[in-house]
């Protein structure tokens, strides 16, 4: 019996990337919602970090957390070693603060959040209001539902609009909420663990992105709990030349276990939009955290005009034994992807795994990889990265595995595949590794092939087109990684596959 | 139903000619065999049938049902209902071959603008069909002929013949490498497809598959054109003497 689910879903996938790949048009997510919205001045200088401070309600420490970080962001500058290739970006023409002005007030329920935000998310496909929560209220909750749950954090330009499952989370133990509602609530745990993974000036965007992030998810699973259902947060942009910095902080207690998903869309602009996230992960004795990244901001039109500024730091400390993360990643969208996701292996037989799939199609270009930072002795790292490169796109992984010399007897395995559709794309890939001791491993092995035209002609002659052929033969170079997804994540990932190869045949 | 005149066929990259007036006519409900000497020319003409690039047709043309084959696209010449079974079945990594049978199928249905097929109907359907050919859960649910024996991968090209239903079914050395009881299957396989509107156009070295499937016409292939034509005495005799007397014959 379970054979035959098993076949049934996996066969339901596949169909829905063919009919997503037939019914919509090159980025679905491309409308803009129409709302008011109260901007801080442009640019960026000490008095819009404190107004960003104040709006967010936050104590003194943490006003001068951020001016700390603003001190330090003049003295740098903006890092250049990627394979990137774009115009200078004015920090001082963007906006660093924009919410919509319903949110002025805090609404205290999803009840009196504006309607038309609401409605945003439903198009995208998001249970904000889960549907038993929209027609009932309060006792709806305690209805089984038939679906698997999952807990949303929407987060809309700068503000974060509310979370669901709140009180189921709490029955738990969890945390979950907008991180400006932690600072406030639960200081002692920010204080604690923020900036302690990825420091204050760890790196020019981070820097930035200390001083100036408005708003983002916190959690916080006890020691022993395993999380109930699955966290997530999706992110959106909508006001023009707004920059988004969110920031993220996941703290897994000993023997605690939680998987979250990540979601983001923009809406079409012509002009480039800068996004610094920063995501800290910490992770105690014997905890495991899932952390999987659906990237699908506006990458820009077929011109390479317009798209997002992708510039994040993501990062994990398995900081005690046996502690154990997983990336999973799926970057379709963004005109620039610059962005590392790392494991900091530092408790003995600490596990660390980053499975990507990275698109780019016509003018974007993608520099990601990962890094494993093997410190205590036994830990263990897998990377699979696949990239794919379609149009004229820049494709480059990037990974460095570190064994240091306590690291003894540790290992890496490293699997690192490029796919090129048609010829005037590239693919690049540039691992380092530092072996510190003599009793480590690591092993490297790398691909790089075109797309066949005979699987390409076998499909066709089967009766599929030229894009659902490329579609399900990509998906199939993928597979490994979509299966390391949550299967709700899993389906969203494959249509995305499909979609952001459009064009990219005949 | 399939009708080709005067083909002539050429490698677009270079100045090879392949084909060199080929005609043929294969009449609803038939089953046509082509033989002929390895480098004749037999799977160049199955695949410019199908669409494959890489080839220029210089002069002459085909037809399926009337409607002119080289102007499609290999879909909707699949649309249509013309099906190859790959001389040289190709492998896709990491696509299970249950889910591109499924995408096929429903591909198909679409273009013709049939419903497609719910998971449940297509799964019965794959079920019996697999059973029949005695293809295991195991090779629906692993990448598509990816680590097939030889013989795995002819009788996967049959199951994908039987859920697709094609009209014109054109089989490419289907036999070549089959053992005996798994020739059986695939031969039983056809002959239950067949009907008074499908056709056969059956390329074989040997007259083993012929005995099981009977043909209607023997056609012999040699340098790109049909040098002779006749009934299914003649595979008996390519068997027994080899091409020598027929070629000399043709000049
Ligand atoms: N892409 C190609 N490049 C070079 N030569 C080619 C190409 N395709 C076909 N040919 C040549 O065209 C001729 C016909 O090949 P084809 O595969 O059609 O023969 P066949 O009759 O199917 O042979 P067999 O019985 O061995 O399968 C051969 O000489 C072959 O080498
Ligand atoms: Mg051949």
């Amino acid at each position: 019996m379970t054979e035959i689910t098993d076949l049934d879903v996996r066969d339901g996938v596949d169909r829905e990337t063919v009919e997503t790949v037939q019914n919509m048009g090159s980025y679905k997510y491309g409308w803009n919602t129409e709302i008011e919205m109260d901007f801080a001045p442009k640019g960026v200088n000490e008095d819009i970090v404190r107004l960003i401070s104040q709006k967010n309600e936050e104590p003194e420490w943490m006003t001068e957390w951020r001016l700390d970080a603003y001190r330090r962001w003049v003295t740098m500058s903006e890092p250049r070693w990627a394979m990137l290739n774009y115009p200078d970006i004015d920090y001082q023409d963007q906006y660093y603060y924009a919410r919509p002005k319903s949110m002025e007030v805090k609404p205290k329920s999803l009840d009196e959040v504006d309607p038309t935000l609401l409605a945003t998310y439903e198009k995208l496909g998001i249970p904000l209001k889960e549907q038993m929560i929209l027609a009932g209220v309060e006792g709806a909750e305690e209805t089984p539902a038939e679906a698997r749950k999952v807990a949303v954090d929407a987060v809309f330009d700068s503000v974060s609009l509310g979370t669901t499952f709140k009180d189921e989370l709490a029955k738990a133990g969890v945390i979950f909420c907008p991180i400006s509602e932690a600072i406030r609530e639960h200081p002692e745990l920010v204080k604690k663990y923020l900036g302690s993974v990825v420091p204050q000036s760890d790196n020019f965007f981070a820097t930035l992105n200390s001083a100036v992030f408005s708003d983002g998810s916190f959690v916080y699973v006890p020691p022993g709990v395993r999380c109930p259902m699955e966290l997530s947060t999706y992110f959106r942009i909508n006001a023009e030349n707004t920059g988004q910095f969110e920031r993220t902080l996941i703290i897994a207690d000993k023997g605690s276990y939680v998987s979250y998903l990540e979601g983001c869309t923009a809406p079409k602009r012509d002009t480039h939009q800068l996004h610094a996230a920063v995501v800290e992960i910490v992770i105690l004795e014997d905890a495991e955290v899932k952390y999987s990244t659906v990237q699908n901001w506006y990458p820009g039109d077929e011109e390479g005009k317009g798209g997002i500024y992708n510039f994040v730091t993501k990062r994990a400390d398995c900081r005690e034994a046996r502690a154990k993360v997983m990336w999973t990643q799926v970057e379709t969208g963004s005109a620039i992807t610059w962005k590392y996701p790392s494991c900091i292996l530092r408790g003995e037989e600490a596990q660390g795994e980053f499975y990507s799939i990275a698109i780019a199609n016509n003018f974007q270009q993608a520099d990601t990889g990962t890094k494993m930072i093997h410190l205590g002795r036994n830990t263990r790292s897998r990377i699979v990265s696949k990239g794919i490169s379609a149009g004229q796109a820049q494709n480059t992984y990037r990974g460095l595995v570190s064994m240091h010399p306590r690291a003894t007897n540790s290992r890496n395995y490293t699997q690192c595949d490029s796919l090129l559709i048609g010829d005037k794309c590239g693919a690049h890939t540039v691992p380092y590794i530092e072996v510190k001791n003599t009793s480590s491993r690591v092993e490297h092995e790398a691909t790089t092939s075109k797309v066949d035209d005979d699987q390409l002609f076998y499909c066709r002659s089967r009766g599929m087109d030229e894009e659902e052929a490329v579609a399900l033969v990509v998906n199939g170079f993928c597979r490994e990684v979509l299966q390391a997804l949550p299967m709700e994540f899993a389906m969203e990932a494959q249509s995305l596959v499909a979609i952001s190869l459009e064009g990219s045949v005949g | 139903m399939l009708k080709i005149n005067n083909l002539h066929v050429k490698l677009e990259e270079e100045d090879k000619q392949i084909l060199n007036g080929l005609s043929l006519e294969v009449p609803a409900g038939q089953v046509h065999a082509i033989m002929g000497p390895n480098g004749s020319g037999k799977s160049t003409l199955s695949y410019v049938l199908s669409g494959r690039d890489g080839y220029e047709v210089t002069e002459g043309g085909a037809t399926l049902d009337g409607r002119d084959l080289l102007a499609m696209e290999p879909e909707e010449r699949a649309a249509a209902g013309l099906f190859l079974a790959f001389q040289y079945p190709v492998e896709i990594p990491g696509v299970g071959n249950m889910t591109f049978l499924r995408t096929a199928v429903n591909a198909q249905r679409k273009a013709r603008g049939e419903e497609e097929l719910s998971s449940g109907e297509f799964l019965k359907l794959v079920r019996a069909k697999a059973k029949d050919l005695q293809i295991d859960a195991d090779m629906l649910k692993r990448p598509v002929n990816v680590g097939f024996s030889g013989g795995e991968k002819k009788r996967n090209e049959i199951l994908q013949m039987a859920m697709l239903e094609p009209r014109m079914c054109i089989m490419d050395e289907t036999d070549s490498g089959l053992d005996v009881d798994a020739m059986r299957l695939v031969a039983d396989g056809v002959n239950a497809l067949r009907s008074a509107d499908r056709s056969f156009l059956v390329i074989t070295h040997y007259q083993r598959l012929l005995n099981h499937i009977q043909p209607d016409v023997v056609h012999i292939l040699s340098n790109g054109r049909i040098i002779k034509t006749g009934g299914p005495e003649l595979a008996l005799q390519v068997e027994e003497e080899g091409y020598g007397d027929i070629l000399s014959e043709a000049g």
